[in-house]
């Protein structure tokens, strides 16, 4: 499916918000260090009210223990630009897809040695099941060991050309 | 027809859910708090499995399942406890045995690695049925939880069915192992459709009925272990109860090792 950018990274228009997006957008996932939570699609909205700065992010699957350190990390960017009252929520729907994830997000998973996710299709269209490709050798001829890896969003594979075994960042 | 649920923002932290003022009403949380009991239980049994697994791949998967099911369990209690101004923990590590709400396979244990599969499967299988309902609540909480939640039940159903063909068509002994476990747990599969009493005072659309869920499982259950080469049970099935707070013996003891540390330290953290 494609997705359209407003959706996965819906970035204020109102320029005030806007800085304090590009803040936020700055942090990281503890995970994998290499993706900032706007490149993952976990940023849902920044906005300033009478109370404060009210972000909220999405969690990549029900259970990850990141989102708590994500959550203290957004805060301490924020507080770090001036911001005082900060309120780091966690919103359910629409449910996370890595369709959310930007071009340049796969790009470094794939150079970091995570092989980037799998577009999904909702058009009913059933894709060929080409292989997983290599993030060491470039190969397709891969295999999948496990579908559960070191995190919630990971599978395990081992190339068969290479022989190294990596991460693949399963389409979600 | 309104998609306004499905941009909702909904709220799932206790902190959230206090400053929006959102609070569930009685029936409903009710409703929530047996579902999240059930998850809690699963996720609970699953986490046993840390460091015992057959092999290191299975360690992880049965680690990430219960994490997924933790997830799904805190969504459920942290709404639930709305309700009745508790949090998550409150619910979690302070009620007795008898305030559970959880149906009983949840916590039977974990037994050999195949009875953990076979009790998997059949939990899986349900929550598959139930969540795809679920999504389409009319309480945007109810649905935007089983809507996250679907997406990765998906995982933990296609795990446990690999495991039951991979064990039933395996050798003698996986097989006679798939088989065992397959008829330790079945007894415990007729609850999961017993009725929920909580939603005899709801509107439809609010909850799920699982008496509507259990033609569809039972004919996918049948397929699925006639296909592993196995036989589909025929004992009768136990008397339930975990609704209203009856539980197996076994519980106890699983309680006792969830709650000691928050019991032992209250309003620690780490």
């Amino acid at each position: 499916m494609v997705t359209t950018e407003s959706v996965a990274r819906p970035r204020p228009s109102d320029p005030a918000d806007r800085r304090l997006w590009d803040i936020a957008a700055t942090v990281v996932d503890p995970e994998v260090p290499v993706l900032t939570i706007e490149d993952l699609g976990i940023l849902r909205s920044v906005r300033t009210t009478g109370a404060g700065v009210v972000v909220e992010i999405t969690p990549t699957y029900s259970g990850c223990p990141a989102v708590d350190a994500i959550r203290d990390d957004i805060t301490t960017a924020l507080k770090g630009s001036g911001i005082e009252n900060v309120a780091v929520n966690v919103v359910l729907a629409p449910a996370w897809t890595t369709d959310w994830m930007s071009q340049a997000g796969r790009d470094k998973l794939d150079e970091y040695g995570i092989a980037p996710p799998a577009p999904r299709r909702s058009d009913g269209v059933v894709g060929l099941g080409l292989g997983i490709r290599c993030p060491h050798c470039g190969s397709l001829h891969t295999r999948e060991t496990s579908h559960f890896g070191s995190t919630s969003c990971k599978a395990l594979y081992v190339c068969l050309r290479c022989q190294e075994p990596f991460d693949y960042f399963k389409g979600h | 027809m309104s998609h306004s649920k499905h941009v909702v923002s909904t709220a799932i932290t206790a902190e959230t859910i206090a400053e929006s003022h959102l609070v569930a009403p009685e029936a409903v949380a009710l409703y929530a708090l047996g579902l999240g009991d059930d998850a809690l239980i699963l996720a609970q049994r699953l986490g046993e499995w840390i460091a015992h697994a057959p092999e290191l791949e299975e360690d992880v998967a049965l680690g990430n399942i219960g994490l997924d099911q933790l997830g799904h369990a805190r969504s459920f209690l942290t709404y639930a406890g709305t309700a009745w101004n508790k949090s998550e923990d409150d619910l979690a590590y302070f009620r007795t045995e008898s305030e559970f709400r959880n149906r009983h396979i949840f916590e039977q244990p974990n037994g050999d690695f195949a009875v953990t599969i076979a009790r998997q499967f059949f939990v899986s299988l349900y929550f598959d049925r139930l969540y795809r309902a679920l999504k389409e609540s009319t309480d945007p909480t109810l649905a935007a939880i089983a809507a996250k939640a679907t997406k990765e039940v998906d995982y933990h159903l296609d795990h446990s069915v690999q495991w039951l063909l991979r064990l039933g068509l395996g050798t003698t002994v996986s097989h006679e192992k798939m088989q065992r476990a397959v008829d330790a747990i079945w007894p415990f599969v007729g609850e999961l459709f017993s009725p929920e009493a909580a939603l005899r005072d709801l509107d439809d659309g609010v909850g799920v009925r699982p008496e509507l869920l259990r033609e569809s499982f039972e004919e996918d259950a049948r397929r699925r272990i006639l296909d592993a080469g196995l036989k589909v049970p025929t004992a009768p099935f136990a008397r339930g109860g975990g609704r209203d707070g009856i539980h197996t013996e076994v519980f106890g003891h699983l309680l006792a090792e969830m709650q000691v540390l928050a019991r032992a330290h209250p309003g620690a953290t780490w």
